[in-house]
């Protein structure tokens, strides 16, 4: 069984504060992580390997040449090789050029048996690449997975168990397949010391839209954004004073 | 290309979510802007009713799938459904609500259909033929305005409990019979069973949340932030830290890696309110937060504050609220 899993780097959020807001956070030089969804996503795709009769990890990742950093990090914590699409026609694509150009990846890679990602990426917050990516290759998606229950690779199926708003939903999907995680599943091991030394020094395969037999014209998103910073929520905090039994009285006085 | 616009009925064995309703009072905003009629899609098995419903709700018609296999919601089956249907009459666009089937379902309907996706949007206008969404992005800290200039078919997913649910009106219309797209064997999952969730009011349709803290301190820390949401009738919540610590289990979240919930009233409850949290409860229209530092960040987002021991100011809330709606 072949896997892959798919990762993106993403600003750090946690470095948000009140003199970095959203959009200098974004902008060139500031810091970056492996989006936090996509550790899970690194950590099933390790375990399917070791517990399930995986053969490889393949961590592939689209993104500006620095988010090689991001696949050191799948590296380090034990995938196999690393994939990364980059090329400069994939600036200001939308999430379907991105799943495009991801499922040409796939492809390249060939044999695949199951791709994991993260629910969602904390920058954009589409959650919609993993699921055009399934469209695109013609595959079943399985989203929100909470459990794995059982992985029959002789069988070519899996059973999962999914969280949803209104309950927990037990799947049985065939493969190849495209899953996502939420964080109740795992919790990602940190790379080893060996590892991140390992990583520090093994090859990253960088494939252009070119390599993907991509024409970026076909890429053009058919829509267009712009950032800004949210209004800022005019709200002036009245403190309610007293003692617990006071403040909980004028506090009920308060409730419409 | 027309100028209709396409809402996807979400709805659990034949009950509409209400998001459902919600996605429809989108839809005929923008159809009002396009000038073109409502349509809705519902699919399923036995969904008369829901289609009836759908009509009522304001649809000019309904395409009803009727089929064992799409009994329950399953992407490939749902989404060839959709796609086909988008294909054949291009509407200006689809709707569906960013619940996490819609997100996947608009998600994977975009891609099929070669058509621009605008996902989890809290705001929609059309200008000049041009539909424009906003959408929060990196964790609320920045709005995304997303200009979809056509032509051809825009797919757009809305945020819960920010559009009014469509009214139930006496209106009628047409209910148009479409077969399944897929056939059992072409679709690649099954589903084996559902457990419903324990009954307690789920978090992104709370109109009130209630959420605890590290301040907290432990699981029996939860019991009497338990009881207020129980006093007020509101969803029980946690912060990270909270779920982190193991003292309340993941699914009640609230946050960047957790749920977003846009209640009328939240409580948060010993909670300091980092950036994280805010991210999933900050568009709330009222916020309370109890907690002992008068400098936690979290008052600087709460309409009142209360500073003190959440162990007393809690209880006491809860009886102040028992005594309130009784």
């Amino acid at each position: 069984m072949n896997i892959i899993a798919l990762v993106k780097q993403t600003p750090d959020t946690a470095k948000l504060s009140r003199t970095l807001n959203g959009l200098q956070l974004m902008a060139d030089g500031q810091p970056r992580i492996v989006n936090p969804w996509d550790e899970y996503a690194l950590e099933i795709a390790l375990q399917l390997k070791e517990k399930h009769g995986g053969k490889k990890v393949t961590a592939l990742s689209l993104g500006r040449p620095e988010a090689v950093d991001a696949l050191r990090t799948g590296l380090a914590m034990g995938a196999d090789e690393a994939i990364l699409v980059s090329d400069p026609g994939l600036a200001g694509t939308d999430t379907l050029g991105t799943a495009r150009a991801l499922a040409a990846a796939i492809k390249k890679i060939g044999a695949v048996d199951i791709i994991v990602a993260g629910r969602s990426a904390i920058d954009g917050n589409n959650a919609a690449v993993p699921a055009q990516v399934a469209a695109l290759l013609g595959l079943p998606l399985v989203s929100y997975v909470a459990a794995l229950k059982t992985v029959d690779a002789a069988g070519r199926s899996m059973t999962l168990a999914r969280a949803l708003e209104s309950g927990r939903e037990t799947v049985t999907a065939r493969l190849p397949v495209v899953i996502t995680v939420v964080k109740e599943i795992a919790e990602p091991r940190y790379p080893s010391f060996m590892g991140i030394r390992k990583a520090a020094k093994a090859p990253v395969t960088t494939w252009s839209l070119k390599d993907l037999g991509i024409d970026p014209a076909s890429l053009v998103p058919q829509m267009s954004w712009e950032a800004s910073l949210p209004e800022l929520r005019e709200v002036q905090c009245e403190f309610i004073p007293g003692t617990p039994a006071e403040q909980a009285r004028r506090a009920g006085d308060k409730a419409p | 290309m027309s100028n209709d616009i396409f809402v996807w009925i979400e709805h659990s064995e034949n009950q509409a979510d209400s998001i459902a309703w919600e996605a429809m009072t989108a839809a005929d905003g923008l159809a009002a802007g396009t000038g073109g009629a409502v349509r809705a899609i519902v699919a399923g098995a036995n969904t008369r009713a829901l289609a009836e419903a759908a009509l009522r709700r304001g649809a000019a018609s309904v395409f009803a799938a009727d089929d064992a296999s799409l009994a329950g919601f399953r992407l490939e089956a749902a989404g060839a459904l959709v796609a086909g249907l988008i294909t054949a009459h291009t509407p200006a666009a689809f709707v569906a609500g960013a619940s996490l089937r819609g997100l996947e379902l608009s998600a994977w309907v975009a891609a099929r259909c070669g058509a621009p996706l605008a996902a989890d949007v809290t705001d929609l206008s059309v200008a000049k033929g041009a539909i424009i969404a906003l959408r929060p992005t990196l964790a609320g800290n920045v709005v995304s305005k997303v200009t979809l200039p056509g032509p051809g078919t825009r797919v757009i997913s809305v945020r819960k409990r920010l559009f009014p649910a469509a009214a139930e009106t006496a209106s009628s219309g047409d209910i148009v019979s479409v077969p399944a797209a897929l056939a059992e064997d072409a679709i690649g999952t099954k589903i084996v069973s559902f457990e419903p969730a324990a009954a307690q009011i789920a978090l992104g349709d709370a109109r009130v949340v209630v959420s605890g803290g590290r301040a907290v301190g432990g699981p029996d820390g939860f019991k009497p932030i338990r009881d207020l949401a129980e006093a007020v009738g509101g969803a029980l919540g946690a912060s990270r830290a909270a779920v982190d610590a193991g003292w309340i289990p993941y699914a009640h979240q609230v946050g960047q890696t957790g749920k977003t919930v846009q209640p009328d009233l939240y409580i948060a409850c010993g909670i300091s309110g980092a950036i994280q949290h805010l991210a999933g409860m900050k568009t709330s229209k009222t916020i309370v937060a109890i907690n002992k530092d008068p400098e936690a960040p979290i008052f600087k987002y709460a309409r009142f504050g209360l500073v003190g021991d959440i162990f007393q100011i809690v209880p006491a809330l809860a009886a102040e609220f028992r005594k309130k709606l009784n």
